[in-house]
């Protein structure tokens, strides 16, 4: 029932690099465990832990997602996206973080 | 099944397409502006925990203190294994291999389980605390710190919850992709379903690796917060 018996596998896509990119995330899941555990102080922690977790994601979106070699539209949606959180984030803490001073 | 490329029998085609690339790209983008509009859904709950939490530190670090951090971890990698899996059931898919498919859609099933466990385990402790917020609150202190604790605890259990219940729609899709893939359903000019569906679990993988950080590990440094 296998479809396409006679094609050259030789080619086929490899899970080698895949279980090398779910190594890198366990070892950064890992970090992130070890540097909560650091008092780096405000606002260090959330920037690291920011950091490391933006990492993980790139990696899955990256490769596990394969946006690598997807097309310029589903780069553009993921691009809006992201941009939708940023003004989210923006406007909405530019308002808060604003409000009570003085 | 699948005959040497002839155009009339390509079932799998849909007809207002000229090719099955076109297909393909067609439904990812469809999949990809789905999950455009679902980032936008998290955001705004992460932007609420950025407010409260910058409202009430001390008590979103008391909080995140009685969230077992190592159920949230194992949790994580659990997620992260889960998404591992099911890239081997696309790879089935892409390369035809329907046992490949059924595997990696199993075990991906079966991560998820492990996922949905441990977190019956947490909230079942939270109840028992008297952490979940609502009438059966338990908070022997200050009524304001109360209130911001709380406040806490609904955002966890919305952004846990609602992250949950991603996950319990995935797997019922997956329930039903079993069969399919066993029945060869998919082939390798056409798989675009595996593929969309192996998206949205990445998705809901994304949005644990941002959530476990921000609610499970707060109050890991003991920085000289308390409640």
């Amino acid at each position: 029932m296998d479809s396409d018996r006679q094609h050259d596998a030789s080619h086929d896509p490899s899970l080698t690099p895949y279980a090398l990119v779910l190594g890198a995330l366990l070892a950064l899941t890992a970090l992130t465990v070890l540097a909560a555990t650091v008092h780096f102080g405000h606002p260090w922690s959330d920037l690291i832990a920011l950091l490391i977790a933006l990492s993980k994601a790139g990696l899955v979106i990256t490769f596990f997602m394969h946006v690598r070699g997807s097309s310029p539209m589903v780069k553009l949606s993921l691009a809006s996206g992201a941009v939708g959180v940023l003004v989210f984030f923006l406007l909405i803490l530019s308002d808060y973080l604003t409000r009570f001073l003085g | 099944m699948s005959e040497a490329a002839s155009a009339h029998h390509r079932t799998d085609l849909a007809h207002h397409f000229e090719s099955y690339e076109q297909q393909k790209q067609s439904s990812l983008l469809g999949m990809w502006v789905f999950l455009a509009q679902e980032i936008m859904f998290f955001a705004g709950l992460f932007v609420c925990y950025v407010v409260y939490r910058h409202m009430h530190p001390a008590a979103f670090a008391f909080g995140s203190q009685h969230l077992d951090w190592r159920l949230g971890a194992l949790n994580t990698g659990v997620l992260i294994l889960s998404s591992f899996t099911m890239v081997v059931a696309v790879v089935g898919a892409q390369t035809g291999r329907r046992k490949m498919i059924v595997c990696g859609l199993i075990l991906t099933l079966l991560f998820g389980a492990v996922f949905l466990g441990v977190k019956v385990v947490e909230y079942g402790a939270k109840w028992q605390h008297h952490l979940v917020p609502g009438p059966h609150f338990e908070w022997h202190g200050d009524p304001a710190a109360g209130r911001a604790v709380q406040m806490f605890f609904a955002m966890y259990f919305v952004m846990t919850g609602m992250h949950a219940l991603h996950m319990v729609v995935g797997m019922g899709i997956m329930l039903v992709m079993i069969p399919l893939a066993w029945g060869g359903r998919w082939t390798r000019e056409n798989h675009n379903f595996v593929e969309g569906f192996g998206l949205y679990w990445h998705f809901v993988d994304l949005v644990w690796i941002f959530l476990f950080p921000f609610l499970y590990l707060l109050g890991l440094a003991g920085s000289g917060v308390h409640g």
